[in-house]
């Protein structure tokens, strides 16, 4: 099972609650895909408020919530977010998000860790949004960080996992869970994340976007299990030239 | 901030817009315009031109899907509040200009306070402040001092008032406002000096580098526009183009937004100089989004409901609601003195409920004044 910060998981799949045609759409998307922890935007929800449209739909005690600090444009913002949140409410864990290019969504990689260094010593559960640089997870990692999650590719293009190299050699790195997170467009995106070696996936856009969230959300569950098994049953390497199922080397000489 | 502003943004000559619009107006370049992933400005001209008006439903797809793709099924809702009439400046087309025999008031801060609360109570979290040009009546001490008490109980305050210095918007973003709506109203040189008569907003070059000057100081929003119906729209929409992709490359961290308002009748009895009928404006509106994918678009209740409920999800994300463009007309319906008259008289309820039913959720919060706190001695300043 997986587990992060001393919290266990049996499914490797978040998700987010983005982009839903409605409140009811997403309880019943998120539900669907038997995930554990939702991520939701502080500002976009109102943590105070009981009858928030989001908060309220979800039960607390089937998802843990993993507010993000999306929008925040340097550490100051990050951090001032995420001491308020929690002020509110809204508990130690935190999906750190320092975005300052409100086009591309692209994470800024010095702000994100010093905003890391600042909340991991005041206590927070830290799961830094990255893009995929190695050298980048180590820091973070190095830094406190529960778990590092390196983008597959930018937020919502639903491009899939542009950035494989570089992710093959975060997982072979790391310490901490990895959880490919942004731009997983398809249930074999997710797979994909999976088979590599990826401790879990975030998937939002291509859930909520579906032309059916429910049955989406249903299709990624499967392939995050698939995946998984796969990864754990063990892959056969890829090699370049074609290997006989049955070999025939010879070695009668042995004895 | 690190951005340089020596740089100023120009606009070319209409008549060099015009060459670009008539180089790509053909079926062709719709097409390859279609199929790209990102224009340029040739395929912005391409969607805008004549050729591109059999394809409209070729652009209003592909203006939807790259819209979900971005935001969502979503709807972005806020309300206008104004809070003064009052203006300087004589312009043809507006219901405020300063020649027209109105009941001109500027609402005190209570008055101001109480209008905002009504809002609040309806619902709304985000709200746009409005107001004529008319600094000695309501100038950046007014608006600091109102952002101030508001910023607590909203989710955001964007204004719509005169252009301001680059120290003006740094004092007011820090003083709670997050985004600043300045509209050119024309690109088009000749009719800009035509419908503006006199006051400060006979200077078009100072207008047009408002924008910049709102990101340099640090705002998270600029919104840029053009009033519909003063100048050639498809050549407004390459300004427009043009503008958008100039503030993206100089000012990355800020978002951007585009408004589409269209001439309303208005004290004054302005005509329109030239027609822009809902299929034109639509398709303004699909080319724009193709062209830039994550901009915001507003489209606000100058346009009928019927129109408004039809564009969901083909490429706005931002409606305005319940709207009255008279200052102090939430509080007193009967208030004369607007700006112009709303196409739109639905409540916000209603059109929340309409975009419901459309399969779209209507967002009232998608922003939080705790990014903009800068230290309010509460113990949550920031030492890094």
């Amino acid at each position: 099972m997986l587990t992060i910060a001393g919290r266990t998981f049996r499914s490797r799949l978040f998700g987010g609650t983005g982009k839903f045609s409605s409140p009811q759409v997403m309880k019943e998307a998120l539900e669907a895909s038997g995930c554990e922890m939702v991520t939701v935007a502080l500002r976009r929800v109102d943590l105070a408020n009981p009858e928030d449209d989001i908060m309220s739909v979800l039960d607390r005690r089937k998802f843990l919530f993993l507010p993000n600090t999306s929008g925040a444009r340097d550490a100051h913002e990050a951090v001032r977010l995420a001491r308020l949140a929690r002020a509110a409410g809204g508990g130690d864990w935190l999906k750190l998000e320092v975005t300052p290019d409100p086009r591309t969504l692209l994470p800024d990689p010095v702000e994100t860790l010093k905003a890391t260094e600042i909340l991991v010593k005041e206590g927070f559960i830290v799961l830094p949004y990255m893009n995929a640089d190695p050298v980048l997870a180590l820091r973070l990692q190095d830094a406190g960080a529960a778990a590092v999650m390196p983008l597959g590719s930018p937020i919502g293009t639903n491009q899939g996992i542009l950035t494989a190299f570089q992710i093959a050699i975060i997982i072979e790195q790391a310490r901490v869970p990895v959880v490919v997170d942004a731009g997983l467009g398809a249930p074999s995106h997710a797979a994909q994340a999976m088979e590599m070696g990826a401790d879990a996936v975030l998937v939002n856009t291509a859930i909520a976007v579906a032309g059916d969230p429910v049955r989406m959300a249903r299709a990624f569950a499967m392939a995050v299990e698939a995946g998984r098994e796969a990864f754990e049953a063990g892959l056969g390497a890829r090699r370049a030239e074609a290997a006989a199922s049955s070999p025939q080397t010879g070695l009668d000489f042995l004895r | 901030m690190e951005e340089m502003t020596l740089e100023e943004f120009t606009i070319p000559d209409f008549s060099q817009l015009q060459q670009l619009l008539t180089a790509n107006c053909h079926p062709a370049e719709v097409h390859r315009a279609l199929r790209s992933d990102r224009l340029d400005i040739h395929g912005l001209a391409a969607l805008l031109s004549p050729a591109a008006d059999g394809l409209l439903p070729q652009l209003a797809a592909h203006s939807a899907r790259i819209t979900a793709k971005r935001f969502g099924r979503t709807i972005q809702i806020y309300a206008p509040l104004y809070l003064s009439n009052f203006c300087i400046n004589r312009c043809a087309y507006c219901g405020f200009s300063a020649g027209n025999r109105i009941d001109r008031r500027v609402l005190t801060m209570a008055e101001a306070e109480q209008e905002a609360m009504i809002l609040h109570g309806r619902g709304f979290k985000h709200i746009l402040l409005v107001a004529g040009e008319a600094p000695a009546r309501l100038g950046v001490e007014y608006l600091a001092e109102l952002a101030t008490r508001l910023r607590d109980r909203f989710a955001a305050i964007s204004i719509e008032v005169q252009p301001l210095a680059e120290d003006e918007y740094a004092r007011l973003f820090s003083a709670g406002i997050t985004s600043v709506a300045v509209y050119q109203e024309t690109y088009d040189r000749g009719i800009y000096s035509q419908v503006h008569h006199s006051g400060k907003k006979c200077d078009f070059n100072y207008r047009l580098a408002t924008p910049a000057r709102a990101a340099a100081a640090g705002m998270r929003e600029v919104g840029i526009g053009a009033l519909l119906g003063l100048a050639d729209w498809r050549l407004e929409g390459l300004a427009l183009g043009l503008h958008l992709a100039w503030l993206r490359k100089h000012y990355w961290r800020t978002a951007l937004t585009v408004s589409f308002p269209r001439l309303r009748p208005a004290e004054g009895g302005f005509q329109p100089l030239v027609k822009v009928d809902e299929r034109m404006l639509s398709q303004l509106i699909f080319s724009l989004r193709i062209f830039d994918p994550d901009v915001g678009l507003l489209l606000s209740t100058r346009e009928e409901a019927r129109f408004r409920d039809g564009m969901v999800g083909l490429g706005p994300t931002r409606y305005s609601a319940g709207s009255c463009t008279a200052p102090g007309g939430y509080a007193n319906p009967e208030l004369t003195g607007e700006q112009f008259s709303v196409g739109d008289h639905r409540s916000m309820q209603e059109v929340c409920a309409d975009i419901c039913r459309r399969g779209y959720d209507p967002v009232r919060k998608d922003w939080d004044a705790t990014f903009q706190i800068q230290d309010s001695g509460n113990g949550m300043s920031v030492a890094l």
